[in-house]
């Protein structure tokens, strides 16, 4: 293997970054490095919609240049994947949809502006459910991503395709988007971390929207210390997003992480055990022996367990799937075939080029959530159903905020179950996967950071995630708590099978 | 034979006075190209999202003021949907629940019948407009220069009574957005527009009747012809037996009908709801205050202190205020001691003759007359120092030349002629010209008078005192008449 896919496979953030910086390697090498493993393994991975070749090249040389002068910035020449729904100015930008198979983005998201400017290297747009909408990334127009672990089983959603490059070793960056738990859930079935952040704390200028109140953008990495780099770099405040948040002035926890490196010691720190996320019915045994044996280890190191209650929370799915459709039925409103989207030139009457071109420009899941939101928005149903819903996400606020005076942070599964098999679970009846969004849901109803951190393999060897939830603005702490967790137990951090695919190359 | 009563509600659109659009920097121009003041957000490119313009609120609120309307610190924009082509997103931002300004009330004042009326003002929400089709043949095109260009809405009671009445408040309405600078308000170009709500019951019922919509009447005649028309109509529906029904119509201003556009026994629905992307609007009390308090005076003051304080007709005060330019104008002519009444009768009928000339889009600063010469100018009437016949030719110098009025008065040898003697000899040269009408005056005919003076003033070209040519013509031809 060449020392670029050493890096690729095996390294560290830190190791990437410090190969950059003494100039062992080009940013141009680990880009083509991580442009060959996306080429390869797409067959059987498919974890792109895009490959962005040339963009990335011209990228990383750019990187080289400013290396070459001594310039050093944590993402500088570093690959990254992007998800296909953010956009990046003069590429395709699909979101998973037919309805959008050659839009070309016009302008550069927010993040990918910041990105850029702090020079790292997009090599390609990621698979996703189809508009985020979906759990397993069978949704998505471009056939679904295959997990590394076990290339029959889905590697979560909708950012699947994010978790996937990552697992597979083919970026050591990658951004996702979290509306329900988009982030987490792949994250955890693919083995690495993944960190949805506080609402309002990464803009949203850019990226195609599904549910904007609850959507948000986070970093996903193969390890901490490029996840806390890759959540700096796209944290701030952005007047173009009227959501964005003041507070989302830099924390710095990259360099937060580098100061904590020698910390073991979790003294001082109380964990809240919600007690209903462990009687949930169709909680898998496994993950909840993982997770409360992950607890006790926690306690070892000087954590305080406190028993929390939420009792609310079982009202989130009905609550998350009608806030959730209702916002997304008016947000793909713009998909009508006149501006955006296919239309079929034939077509005289006004209303057929509507249903014509959402009829055929739309996936099964995507109709079926338009019409639950269309029908919660409806006169005589808005009263009882999205006002209620509103209104009940309050109450999921209040009793998070109520716990969170007993606790610091909150601990859970992120997946009632590991990653499961294409063409079962998620195909089968769509009530029993939006069920199993149950733990995720709360954080994005309630704009809180959230985040999946790997903590052992089922007896399949299939990865299984804990979740760390936070108060709002609390990354830091999340961030802390998860790098003792990766520096304690580096047996968390095991490598796909699929990479050996890499080592013959 | 039933008497009835109409009873009518206005919903007026203006377009906010802004640079940029209500959610973008996209510039709000009216006359540029198709589709070239069209950015991403108003064009509703996915990923693409809506920050308020500050300057829209401000406006909106100054309005708000201005209509006596509570300002409500907390208010928030919903989307209403509907699918067609020049609404990009699939829907329109608007203010539905939650809209910037309560109740409030506009006074209508109906000059003929000195009676001053309150109309109440239900509230005033803002929202974003839509682009436009423009249906040619089989072909649409749509020019969404206008999407995202900030409204207000102003919604009033159904309180209006009469046609004449609707026609009242719109004028006023009018001049207040004009007067704040709030809305420019032309109505050519759409910036101010009118859905009329109109239903009619027999008198002394209190129950309102089913009422039809009349959308986009632009203009305050339309607006009175279009209700004359429904009304009317509507009576002879019921006259006849028959139920009037819900819809909504046009106002076909060729064939001055109201035709019926759409039913509206079924409702639409538009799913309205809060906007995800735009939080709660929460206007600081302070900002509000200070609004306040840069108000500039309104309309309706402004006419009270030009009646009261200077003396103008209510005629005079609606000719001069018509004019946002003609009315800076004036005020800044009697800032410096100008005579109000003068000032406002030679804006009214002379500058504003010749800014017309100009072109349409002309405004009164365009003449370049600044108000210290217009100043000196009414001190030269208002003195006695010229006549009103050597004004006219005076005001066609000044305007042509730039020069100063006192300067051009004197090179031009302008001044009144006082001397009695030289009037004399104008009387006496037009006795001798005209032995006619001096024997018809003899004969009895008062009316030659008049002639006779005005001859003489034509002798004077202009520069002489018509009363005292009067007197001594009197004196004269009465002296022949009845010599001693």
């Amino acid at each position: 293997m060449t020392f670029a896919g050493e890096l690729l496979t095996r390294g560290s953030f830190r190791e990437i970054r410090k190969a950059l910086d003494d100039r062992k390697i080009s940013a141009l090498q680990l880009c083509e490095e991580s442009l060959r493993r996306l080429q390869m393994g797409q067959a059987q991975i498919n974890g792109f919609i895009t490959l962005l070749e040339n963009e990335a090249r011209v990228q990383a040389r750019l990187a080289d240049e400013k290396i070459q002068t001594g310039e050093t910035h944590p993402l500088l020449g570093i690959p990254i994947a992007i998800k296909d729904n953010i956009l990046i100015k003069g590429t395709p930008t699909t979101a998973g949809s037919k309805m959008l198979e050659n839009f070309i983005a016009p302008f550069d998201s927010h993040v990918a502006q910041r990105l850029r400017q702090q020079g790292a290297v997009f090599v390609c747009k990621t698979n996703m459910d189809e508009f985020a909408m979906g759990s397993s990334n069978e949704n998505s127009f471009f056939g679904s991503v295959k997990n590394p672990w076990n290339l029959k089983c889905v590697p979560g959603g909708s950012s699947g395709g994010s978790a996937a490059v990552l697992a597979a070793r083919m970026v050591p960056l990658a951004l996702g988007s979290d509306t329900g738990g988009s982030i987490r859930q792949p994250a955890a079935f693919c083995g690495i971390p993944g960190l949805k952040p506080t609402y309002g704390r990464v803009s949203r200028w850019g990226l195609i929207s599904y549910a904007s109140s609850l959507d948000q953008i986070g970093p996903m990495a193969t390890d901490i210390e490029g996840l806390s780099a890759l959540l700096d770099a796209i944290s701030d405040f952005d007047p173009k997003d009227s959501t964005s948040s003041i507070s989302s002035s830099k924390q710095n926890l990259f360099e937060e992480f580098r100061k904590n490196e020698n910390e073991t010691s979790l003294e001082g720190l109380r964990i809240g055990i919600p007690i209903e996320f462990f009687n949930q019915s169709g909680l898998d045994p496994q993950v909840s022996a993982m997770v409360r044996h992950e607890i006790e280890f926690l306690e070892s190191r000087g954590a305080e367990r406190v028993e929390i209650s939420l009792p609310s929370l079982k009202y989130s799915v009905a609550v998350y799937y009608l806030i959730a459709t209702a916002e997304a039925s008016s947000n793909l409103s713009r998909y009508d075939g006149i501006h955006l989207g296919v239309r079929d030139g034939q077509l005289e009457k006004l209303e057929d080029i509507y249903s014509q071109s959402r009829s055929q420009g739309f996936g099964p899941e995507v109709k079926l959530r338009i019409l639950l939101g269309t029908f919660a928005l409806s006169k005589g149903s808005y009263e009882n159903y999205f006002k209620k819903a509103a209104q009940v996400r309050r109450i999921i606020s209040d009793d998070f905020s109520q716990a969170f005076e007993k606790c610091d942070l909150i601990l859970g599964p992120t997946s009632p179950f590991e990653a499961f098999e294409l063409g079962g679970r998620g195909q089968s009846n769509p009530i029993e996967m939006y069920l199993a969004d149950v733990f995720t849901l709360g954080p994005n109803l309630a704009g809180l950071p959230a985040m999946s951190v790997n903590i052992g393999y089922s007896d399949i060897n299939l990865p299984l995630g804990m979740q760390i939830i936070g108060p709002k603005f609390s990354e830091k702490k999340m961030i802390f708590l998860s790098q003792v967790l990766e520096k304690l137990k580096p047996q968390h951090s095991r490598v796909s099978p699929f990479c050996k695919i890499w080592e013959g190359s | 034979m039933n008497l009835f009563e109409a009873v009518i509600g206005l919903e007026v659109h203006a377009q906010l006075q802004t640079d940029s659009k209500i959610f973008s920097s996209d510039p709000s121009r009216f006359g540029e190209e198709p589709n070239s003041v069209v950015g991403v957000v108003s064009a509703g490119v996915p990923g693409a999202l809506p920050s308020l313009n500050k300057k829209a609120v401000e406006l909106a609120v100054k309005l708000g003021i201005a209509l006596n309307c509570k300002i409500n610190l907390r208010n928030r924009f919903d989307r209403k949907h509907y699918f067609y082509p020049d609404l990009p997103k699939g829907y329109q931002i608007t203010q539905f629940a939650e809209p910037i300004c309560g109740e409030g009330f506009l006074e209508i004042s109906e000059a003929e019948k000195k009676v001053k009326k309150r109309i109440g003002i239900d509230h005033i929400h803002m929202e974003e407009d839509a682009g436009k089709s423009i249906h040619r043949g089989a072909l649409t095109l749509v020019n969404l220069n206008r999407a995202g260009v900030p409204l207000v809405e102003i919604v009033s009671k159904p309180e209006m009574r009469t046609p004449f009445e609707a026609v009242a408040y719109l004028k006023s309405l009018h001049e207040i957005l004009v007067f704040l600078e709030v809305s420019d308000a032309n109505m050519e170009e759409g910036n101010f527009r009118c859905d009329a709500n109109v239903s009619i019951r027999r008198l002394g019922e209190t129950e309102l009747g089913t009422r039809t919509e009349i959308k986009n009447i632009n203009s305050f005649r339309f607006v009175e012809k279009a209700l004359d028309f429904e009304i009317a109509r509507q009576i002879a529906v019921v006259d006849a037996g028959g139920r009037v029904s819900r819809e909504t119509r046009g106002w076909d201003a060729a064939a001055a009908k109201t035709f019926s556009m759409r039913s509206k026994e079924l409702a639409e629905d538009y799913r309205y709801f809060p906007d995800p992307d735009l939080p709660e609007l929460v206007l600081d009390s302070k900002w509000v205050e200070k609004i306040r308090e840069n108000s500039a005076e309104n309309p309706e003051a402004i006419r009270k202190r030009l009646a009261q304080k200077l003396g103008l007709s209510e005629s005079e005060c609606t000719t001069l205020m018509s004019r946002k330019d003609s009315f800076e104008f004036f005020e800044s002519a009697v800032a410096l001691g100008t005579d109000p009444v003068l000032a406002s009768r030679w804006i009214n009928e002379e500058l504003l003759r010749r800014v017309k000339e100009l072109g349409p889009e002309a405004t009164l600063f365009d003449l370049n007359l600044k108000p210290q010469n217009f100043s000196d100018f009414i001190g030269l009437i208002k003195s006695g120092k010229i006549t009103g016949k050597i004004a006219k030719t005076l005001i066609k110098e000044i305007l042509a030349s730039q020069k100063n009025a006192n300067d051009l008065v004197r090179e031009l040898g302008f001044e009144r002629i006082i001397d009695p003697k030289i009037h004399n000899q104008w009387v006496d040269e037009v006795v001798e010209k005209n032995p006619g009408p001096v024997a018809e005056f003899s004969a009895g005919k008062e009316k030659v008078l008049a002639f006779l003076v005005g001859a003489a003033m034509g002798l004077s070209r202009g520069k002489g005192d018509p009363a005292m040519i009067e007197t001594i013509l009197r004196d004269k031809l009465l002296a022949r008449k009845n010599p001693l």
